[in-house]
């Protein structure tokens, strides 16, 4: 079964990462992660946001990064992987 | 009897020499972490490589466990068969915060016969239980909740479900529902955490739970706003009991009151109760804040009554100020 039509608020996010809600809005704020919804109390956040909060509470743990460059990283990560889909290796 | 197992060249895992300085032992472990971290590089041995630099910088970055390192003498050579030298004392303790990886899964039987027994602290304030090899204390979670303004007035005693994610086996999400119950303190105010000891998420290795903070928001209330401990309620009064005064019974959430509306009132006016906010050191005071309510104009006779009032007052403009002639 897939867990593609979960859909999580705030709170859950950071309940499943043992995060304060402050930090996983801080998340947003930077651009790390970009749930549907307006307003705070109204977003909702995937299975893969989840992923991502996760992949940046370690990045900002295991290499001291702060959220912009977390965000950053990530951004970089994206241009290169899609880099990579563009020219494989060996073209 | 303890087993033979392989000696691990910590300096040769992070790429210095054995004279590195504390500075040029961090750059290492910075430049190596970001090179091999699991979620960024795409070596196919990143994960094992980054438990490896982890490791040696838990013991090469403390002055202490390096010192008792470097005792086990320069001349093995990783991969070496070693033991544990006779008389291997836990007199030093592994600060442990910092590097990320606190999962004693991830270090090798060489650093945990080393130095697992003496344990890297907690992360958290929580002693860890000292028998324990590796135990680790649950992490605090949070969660807000929102209350009544009634339940912060009396106390009450509430349940809630909460919907925890977390991932299965194999990696998808799944939504656990977690059941609490909690008591609201009498005067408890928004923002104010309520802590609920052990709710928070599972400790690991017979670690103690870490705890569940509940942030406490008060839900709008149709009648009463909310500031701090102060609570104010619009209280429309006709023109005639503005004028001339009146008394009635009102609605508190503590309970009603009789209220003295003195004579002369005008359209916010604040009329204080005080100490009848939410309760606490100091409580709340409790605000009326009038408004005129005017009747609607009616029928000739009530049209009457007010061209009657407007006779009374010839020189009276509402839109006059004070120091200017209107």
């Amino acid at each position: 079964m897939s867990d593609s039509g979960i859909q999580m608020t705030l709170v859950e996010v950071s309940l499943a990462w043992s995060l304060p809600p402050e930090h996983v809005a801080e998340m947003v704020m930077e651009g790390v992660l970009d749930p549907s919804g307006a307003q705070r109390e109204d977003w909702r956040f995937t299975p893969q946001h989840l992923r991502q909060a996760g992949i940046a509470l370690r990045l900002e743990r295991d290499l001291g990064l702060n959220l912009a460059g977390v965000a950053l990283a990530l951004q970089l990560l994206d241009e290169l992987e899609s880099l990579r889909q563009r020219c494989p290796p060996g073209v | 009897m303890e087993w033979p197992m392989e000696y691990k060249d910590y300096y040769q895992t992070m790429g210095v020499g054995r004279g590195a300085s504390q500075d040029e032992i961090q750059r290492a472990h910075r430049k190596l972490a970001r090179k091999y971290h699991p979620d960024i590089s795409k070596e196919p041995d990143a994960e094992a490589r980054f438990k490896e630099v982890g490791e040696a910088y838990k013991v090469l970055k403390d002055p202490e466990s390096r010192a008792a390192y470097d005792q086990l003498g320069a001349d093995l050579k990783s991969g070496q068969q070693f033991h544990t030298p006779p008389g291997w004392q836990s007199g030093f303790e592994n600060s442990g915060a910092g590097f990320g990886d606190d999962d004693p899964s991830g270090t090798s039987d060489f650093f945990q016969s080393l130095f697992g027994r003496r344990g890297s602290s907690a992360r958290g304030k929580r002693a860890r239980h000292s028998s324990a090899d590796f135990s680790f204390p649950g992490e605090d979670r949070h969660a807000t909740i929102e209350i009544e303004l009634e339940d912060a007035y009396h106390g009450a005693t509430r349940k809630m479900t909460l919907r925890v994610p977390e991932f299965d086996a194999r990696g998808q999400v799944e939504l656990r529902e977690h059941v609490i119950e909690f008591v609201v303190p009498p005067g408890v105010k928004a923002g104010q955490r309520i802590r609920l000891a052990g709710q928070g998420a599972p400790g690991t290795g017979g670690g103690p739970p870490g705890d569940l903070y509940l942030e406490v928001a008060l839900k709008t209330h149709a009648r009463y706003r909310v500031e701090g401990r102060d609570v104010y309620l619009d209280l429309p009064v006709a023109p005639w009991e503005a004028a001339l005064g009146t008394e009635f019974e009102v609605p508190t959430p503590a309970g009603p009151v009789e209220l003295t509306i003195p004579p002369g009132s005008t359209a916010g006016r604040k009329l204080r109760l005080r100490g009848r906010g939410i309760p606490g050191t100091p409580a709340g005071d409790f605000y009326f804040v009038l408004g005129i309510a005017l009747p609607p104009a009616g029928n000739e006779s009530q049209n009457a009554a007010w061209r009657n009032l407007a006779s009374q007052y010839p020189s009276f403009s509402p839109r006059a100020t004070p120091g200017e002639t209107p």
